[in-house]
């Protein structure tokens, strides 16, 4: 080998990677959220906020839990650590960490802060929490199932609408259990006629489900302007009540956040686990997955690409459809103008977030119903915030972490491109 | 098992893909089948797999007829077929890529994992395929993707397989390999059918080998009685020289220089090390190497469409380390792309705008706001002429050429201005044999003209043929330095550079 030159390079180089540099945006962010917590959620000395956790009905009783406002100092002092610590050592994987565990604390102090001097029930905002999260979960869940075949749906709005609507007109004729089981329908029609659309003419999947969207609304909105307006017996459905599990929902804290629901948070658990084990433990789920990612390679082993794609895109509108009739035989018993108010575009950021799995979208969904939850009992304690910037948090939590948590996750392969058979 | 076509003829529209072709597959035995891309070899095949059906003629497999309407019919007849863009979900396991389709299945549809990781070990074993069944295919290597391709088939128990340009993305070490299998496979007494347009391949592996030329059978026979002149000849129609004639370099300046760069990936992996090379004046430099070890990272940094991370490019004596993709284009730095449908044309736009995409905007073509398309059109027709691009008129759409005719527009319009270096990636891919010895003549012509030439190809031959210098490139590293003048690199030793490996057994 004497005219062979081997190159020896072991040389060490100092290199501006991409992870260094988020990781020092990220320290200076959790830094000045530590200015934030001393300077602008700032309680007086010697205020304490108080947690209840239990009510007097409740079978066990714990103390309540109260805080020192001194806590936001330590708060503001965990923040500055983690945010530095990020800042000079360049975080790699910890990054998203701390700034989960910065938002966390941050979300403590804010507690605090706006409790300080006051009382709180925690425990009945959790349990309100959970319900807020059941419609994001479910459109999240119905996001996986269309998504997991590749078919993107931006009209989960717009079947949870129509599962709404279906689900008030046809509870207040015929019954809440036929009014479930004609949101569902709904919801299954929609998607089947996204189906239509994006499988078998190749619309683009973004304009069609902006489409149906914009059809339910339209529809919706026209209808209970005009006939339900008129004539209020079409828009007075009986409303699932909650079925307190025995024993389960004795148990403090937890047992009203999880076992003294109604239907439609019972369902959503279910139906996740039930989606978890079908994508990833049965034949036809691997057959989905295979769809959304490989369709080419789906087809040549004698998986039929249409066929799967029908299917799941129109059981994810039967789950959102389910979803929407929480909004009116699970909570009110009345429909009205564009109620969803975007729970399904934030259901897909909680699919997003969730990477694509069902436990994923369901953890993601828990987290935005937390923040929903939140701002409506933060606007009873008279703080100084407008409510109008509460109601702000389920969207800034949206926008913190698909932009910051996530980075970049990876969605199937295949993810809104139509399939061409050669 | 024994398959026969019998006067397949199959139509597109007005282009005839396969006209009248006659083919006998035999059991333990290996069919080369020869063609150049468009000849019409895969539409065959796809025909075999059920893909196609054929307009005219027989498919009989055991000398009874067979009717294939869909996808998964060729399979379920025991043909199988390997394609040369691997049919396999990257983010699944390889035994779930095996069984998908036909898992085997517990009560309520479940999904039996245990049984699919045995059952492919068994074909593991009995063909000695040594395939990690709980690896996700995303990180295994091209050369055990393609083994779990032929291990799906396999596990449909088919007894003819279809093999379509398996060569295409291995080292000359893996083909080696590779080839052992198909001996074992051939052994055990299935059919083979081995697609390539590699001439010497054919000649090692087939037991008898079938010439495609334009959608009909043009040559039949065994190895022993042709050689590879032969065999070219019956592939282009006419006789082919293999060796692109060329003077012994002169090498003048250092014209390009790397020092130490490197560039990280999205997220943050090395794929580029830092790589140091030069190109003179008046030489050509190849760069060898598998496909995905730093090549195509290397032309990014070279061209600027990548940032590089660390190190230093300088371009005839300027640092060019940061300057922007035009500033170079500027300088005299010409760039035909590896992909020229990604990044070298633009598919719906005519010739003559094809043509200008470089330099529309230079004051020759541009007045003002309004660009003079009589003075572009005159220059795109001149072009074709000089490059020969063969076309009826130059406002045709750029995709409705041939591979070969849009490959020469890109070099036409690379070359066809006053250029100080040539980067080439992969300059003859999906190009017929005609068009790749003119763009090698015109290649070795900028070099006789003082250019400097950069030439990254996956295929050995390429390198080995045009080179005056080799670099090998293996894991985003220059791992090797080959000195070239009059051919004298070794073959050998180059492609085990190219699998990372120096002397010992290539991995």
């Amino acid at each position: 080998m004497s005219d062979v030159t081997m190159t020896n390079q072991t040389q060490a180089q100092k290199l501006d990677s991409v992870a260094a540099r988020k990781a020092r945006i990220m320290g200076g962010i959790l830094i000045a959220l530590a200015l934030l917590v001393i300077f602008v959620l700032h309680v007086v000395p010697g205020e304490s906020a108080t947690f209840r956790l239990t009510t007097r009905r409740d079978a066990i009783q714990i103390p309540d839990l109260v805080v020192p406002g001194a806590f936001n100092y330590v708060a503001a002092a965990l923040l500055a650590f983690l945010g530095v610590r990020q800042f000079l050592q360049g975080g790699a994987r910890w990054t998203s960490l701390s700034l989960g565990v910065g938002l966390a604390i941050l979300v403590m102090a804010f507690l605090v802060w706006a409790t300080a001097g006051k009382a709180f029930n925690l425990t009945s905002m959790l349990q309100a929490a959970v319900l807020a999260s059941v419609p994001i979960a479910l459109g999240g869940l119905a996001g996986v199932m269309s998504e997991r075949v590749a078919v993107v749906n931006i009209a989960i709005e717009g079947m949870l609408l129509a599962g709404a609507f279906a689900g008030a007109l046809i509870g207040s004729l015929l019954g809440g259990w036929i009014g479930l089981v004609a949101a569902i329908l709904v919801g299954g029609s929609f998607g089947l006629l996204l189906a239509v659309l994006v499988v078998t003419f190749r619309m683009d999947q973004i304009i069609a489900g902006v489409v149906i969207n914009l059809f339910v609304l339209g529809v919706t909105s026209y209808v209970s302007s005009q006939v339900f307006s008129e004539y209020r017996f079409l828009n007075n459905a009986k409303v699932f009540r909650q079925w307190e599990i025995p024993f389960l929902s004795d148990i403090p804290v937890l047992g009203p956040m999880l076992f003294d629901q109604n239907l439609f948070v019972y369902g959503a658990f279910i139906l996740v686990g039930i989606a978890t084990y079908y994508l990833f433990y049965t034949k036809n789920g691997l057959r989905a997955r295979a769809v959304g990612e490989h369709p080419r390679a789906a087809d040549t082993l004698g998986v039929d690409v249409y066929v799967t794609r029908y299917v799941h895109v129109t059981i994810a509108g039967m789950v959102a459809g389910f979803g929407g009739a929480f909004f009116t035989l699970g909570n009110v018993g009345r429909f009205e103008e564009n109620m969803t108010n975007g729970r399904g575009y934030i259901g897909l950021a909680a699919m997003i977030f969730g990477r694509w799995h069902p436990v994923g979208a369901l953890s993601a969904a828990l987290i935005f119903g937390f923040a929903d939850s939140i701002q409506r009992k933060l606007a009873l304690l008279n703080t100084p915030i407008p409510s109008e910037f509460l109601a702000m948090a389920p969207y800034i939590a949206t926008i913190i972490v698909v932009a910051g948590l996530v980075g970049r996750s990876r969605p199937p392969a295949a993810d809104g491109k139509p399939y061409v058979k050669e | 098992m024994d398959v026969e076509l019998r006067g397949i003829t199959k139509r597109f529209g007005s282009v005839v893909a396969n006209d009248n072709v006659n083919l006998t597959i035999r059991a333990g035995e290996v069919l080369g089948l020869l063609g150049e891309n468009g000849a019409g070899k895969s539409t065959m095949m796809n025909m075999l797999s059920g893909l196609y059906s054929p307009d005219e003629g027989q498919i009989l497999v055991d000398g009874k007829p067979v009717e294939f309407d869909g996808p998964g019919d060729g399979i379920e007849a025991g043909i199988g077929m390997v394609h040369q863009h691997f049919m396999l979900v990257p983010v699944f396991t390889v035994a779930e890529n095996v069984v998908l389709g036909v898992e085997p299945t517990g009560k309520m549809g479940y999904l039996d994992m245990k049984r699919a990781r045995r059952q492919v070990e068994e074909i593991n074993e009995k063909y000695g395929l040594h395939v990690p069944p709980d690896e996700l295919i995303e990180e295994l290597s091209v050369g055990i993707q393609q083994r779990v391709e032929i291990l799906k088939v396999l596990f449909r128990s088919a007894d003819v397989l279809i093999l379509d340009e398996p060569t295409a993305v291995l080292t000359p070490q893996e083909v080696h390999e590779f080839f052992g299998i198909v001996n074992t496979l051939k052994e055990a007494g299935k059919a083979i059918v081995f697609i390539t347009h590699k001439l010497h391949e054919i000649l090692e592996i087939s037991d008898r080998v079938s010439v495609l030329r334009q959608g009909r059978i043009t040559g039949e026979g065994y190895p022993k009685d042709l050689t590879e002149a032969d065999l070219a000849e019956m592939m282009v129609g006419r006789p082919v020289s293999f060796t692109t004639a060329k003077n012994t370099a002169t090498p003048g300046r250092t014209m390009l220089e790397l020092e130490g760069v490197s560039m990280l990936d999205e997220t943050d992996d090395r794929v580029l090390d830092n790589v140091s090379i030069t190109v003179r004046s008046g030489e050509v430099v190849g760069v060898a190497g598998v496909q995905g070890n730093g090549q195509t990272e290397l032309v990014e940094a070279i061209t600027g469409l990548e940032r590089i991370a660390s190190g230093k490019i300088t371009f005839d004596g300027e640092n060019i380390s940061h300057a922007s993709v035009r500033e170079r284009h500027k300088m005299g730095m010409a760039h035909i792309p590896e992909d020229r449908h990604k990044s070298g044309m633009v598919d719906s736009f005519t010739i003559a705008e094809n043509m200008v995409l470089n330099n529309y905007y230079a004051p020759e073509y541009s007045k003002g706001w309004a660009i003079d398309w009589q003075k572009v059109a005159e220059t795109a027709a001149r072009y074709c002429v000089d490059f020969d691009v063969r076309t009826p008129s130059v406002f045709l759409p750029g995709g409705s050429l041939s591979g070969g005719n849009q490959q020469k527009m890109v070099v036409a319009r690379e070359l066809e201005r006053e250029t100080k270096l040539v980067v080439a990636s992969q300059p003859t891919r999906g190009v017929d044999v005609g068009s790749i010895e003119y763009i090698h003549e015109r290649l070795i012509g900028s070099r006789d003209e003082g250019d400097g030439v950069l030439i990254v190809s996956s295929e050995l031959d390429e390198v080995l043929g045009l080179s005056d210098r080799i670099y090998v490139m293996y894991d985003g590293r220059i791992v090797a330095e080959f000195d070239n003048t009059d051919g004298k690199a070794d073959r050998n030793t180059v492609g085990l550079a190219m699998a990372g490996s120096f002397g010992e057994d290539a991995a």
